[in-house]
């Protein structure tokens, strides 16, 4: 199954992040569709529009290892499936 | 279709900062297969339906909680109303039957089961008058099981013999559980207009129009209304005001269908409703008290009050409406003074009283709720304050509700405390003009000429 999501991360600005997050994710096997990153006031904070396949890594699994990724590199990342964010903000 | 960093962030800072959260997965369940002669047979049948049928209910809410990243703070189970099956036994004793259901909401890990539960609007059966004789030993008997007796609809009238009878039962409940502070009272809501598809405690119901299984959803979000609210600017007009909550509840709303569409799916059971309530919560900044006061009026309770709580639920409905076509339930501001900060300090600060509250009740759900009230309050002004909420209900063809704690050794002033979601109570000052004549005459207020329709 392939389930459209959409992770958010949020946190200090340093060395790595997106490494780290994308390579989480390509090791999941969870293609990212896009990327939109910015930087305000030192906080960094990217959101990622991804397809995850749970066929290879089932959705909770993917969102324990975005927890220990978020533990090793010190920012805050949730991966929450896409449909709430498209029934809240679209008709 | 992209979804931009903004929209992302305006739904993270909801959930994370102003509360937004599901408030509660209701399963509807019919009992209708359970009924038995024997009582305890009964209460068997009633724990093994209970029980396979809710198994999944809040495994299958957590991983919907955890895969869209939104709290669904309650489960809660709504069953046929138990008087419904009361008549296939004799028993006098109806407390076997709650003992079950709790026993059952335990297994299945839900916090609170609705349905011990009466309808007698228009008299009362012998099956009503064995579970309303009940409700005292089983509401103390039970934690998780609620109670509700509906004594008034538009379409009937209200029936006065019933309307004393639940005075007696509310003071014998807080007798009952007199060394809990009462807290029976806090399970046991009467009704004027009830629903048969509320998701919401303590009133919920599995009503006889209903399939076997159902899947109601309650949104909340005050405090998502009330920061929207706060942000405008101090001069913006109410048309804004009203704009602005209107965007708000249709997204709350949307996040509640989207829940109440995966539930029911993945459970395999019918999708009922979704109930467009603002419910508070004991948390602060999660008031309905606070996005009056946020409109501009100096204190809930203060003059304007009605009219801004008007306005505000108004503005829930028709957000709502658009971000679902399966509305239902109560659907209206809640403004349970126990469980709302802001409604407590009004009370503390003398602006909110029991009759504002009363007046607030005509212009939004559901009535007086989670009100402590002395110990010593006289059943018939308990009766009379339950008329006067019922003819507010029956006259203007809406749903109110009485849900008083007169608690046991309490007077004005003090503080009764219940924990959790329930909160704490200031006891508030009752009206002593009662009299002992009005509630005793009994017999059926007549149904109003508007319930002449066809």
């Amino acid at each position: 199954m392939h389930t459209p999501a959409v992770v958010s991360v949020l946190g200090e600005d340093r060395v790595g992040i997106v490494a780290a997050v994308a390579t989480a994710l390509a090791e999941a096997q969870a293609n990212i569709e896009d990327i939109r990153q910015t930087i305000i006031g030192g906080i960094f904070s990217m959101t990622m529009l991804v397809t995850v396949r749970e066929e290879a890594v089932a959705f909770d699994e993917l969102q324990r290892r975005l927890a220990r990724t978020a533990e090793d590199i010190g920012v805050q990342i949730t991966l929450q499936r896409e449909d709430v964010f498209r029934y809240m903000h679209r008709i | 279709m992209y979804i931009s960093p903004e929209e992302i962030v305006e739904t993270l800072t909801m959930i994370t900062q102003q509360n937004l959260d599901v408030r509660t997965v209701t399963l509807g369940l019919s009992l209708s297969g359970c009924t038995h002669p024997d009582v305890e047979v009964m209460a068997q049948r009633i724990y093994e339906r209970v029980t396979s049928a809710a198994e999944r209910l809040v495994p299958v809410a957590k991983q919907i909680e955890r895969e869209y990243g939104l709290p669904i703070v309650n489960e809660r189970i709504a069953v046929t109303p138990i008087a419904q099956l009361a008549d296939a036994t004799t028993a006098e004793d109806l407390t076997p039957l709650a003992v079950a259901l709790d026993r059952a909401a335990l297994e299945v890990g839900v916090d609170f089961l609705g349905g011990f539960s009466a309808l007698v609007q228009k008299g009362i059966g012998d099956g009503d008058r064995r579970l309303i004789a009940s409700i005292p030993a089983a509401l103390a008997a039970t934690e998780r099981v609620c109670a509700s007796v509906n004594v008034a609809s538009t379409r009937t009238g209200i029936n006065m013999d019933a309307v004393l009878q639940m005075a007696a039962v509310i003071r014998g409940t807080a007798l009952a559980t007199a060394d809990q502070n009462s807290i029976g009272c806090a399970k046991l809501v009467v009704f004027a207009n009830m629903v048969e598809d509320n998701p919401f405690m303590a009133g919920a119901v599995h009503g006889s129009g209903e399939p076997d299984a159902v899947i109601n959803v309650g949104i909340s979000g005050p405090g998502v209304v009330r920061a929207v609210v706060s942000s405008l600017p101090a001069d913006a007009d109410l048309t804004s005001v009203a704009e602005a909550i209107k965007a708000t509840a249709f997204k709350i709303t949307r996040v509640g269908e989207l829940v109440a569409r995966e539930t029911a799916h993945r459970l395999g059971v019918a999708r009922g409703i979704v109930d467009l309530s603002l419910a508070p919560t004991p948390a602060e900044g999660d008031s309905v008290a606070e996005i009056i006061e946020a409109m501009g009026v100096g204190r809930c309770g203060g003059p304007g009050t009605t009219a801004a709580l008007a306005l505000l639920n108004d503005a829930v409905k028709k957000g709502g409406a658009m971000g679902t076509s399966s509305t239902g339930g109560l659907s209206g501001a809640f403004i349970p003074v126990s469980e709302d900060a802001g409604m407590i300090r009004a009370v503390e600060s003398g602006a909110l009283s029991l009759e504002k509250l009363e007046a607030l009740t005509s212009v939004c759900s559901v009535g007086l709720d989670m009100i402590a009230i002395p110990g010593d309050t006289a059943t018939e002004t308990i009766a009379g304050i339950i008329a006067d909420e019922c003819a507010i209900g029956v006259i203007n063809a809406k749903t109110t509700a009485v849900r008083l704690i007169p608690a046991v050794g309490k007077k004005l002033g003090d503080r009764v405390h219940f924990g959790g979601l329930l909160g704490e109570a200031p006891v508030m000052a009752v009206n002593e003009w009662a009299g002992t004549v009005f509630a005793r005459r009994g017999g059926r207020f007549p149904a109003p000429l508007g319930s002449l329709r066809n």
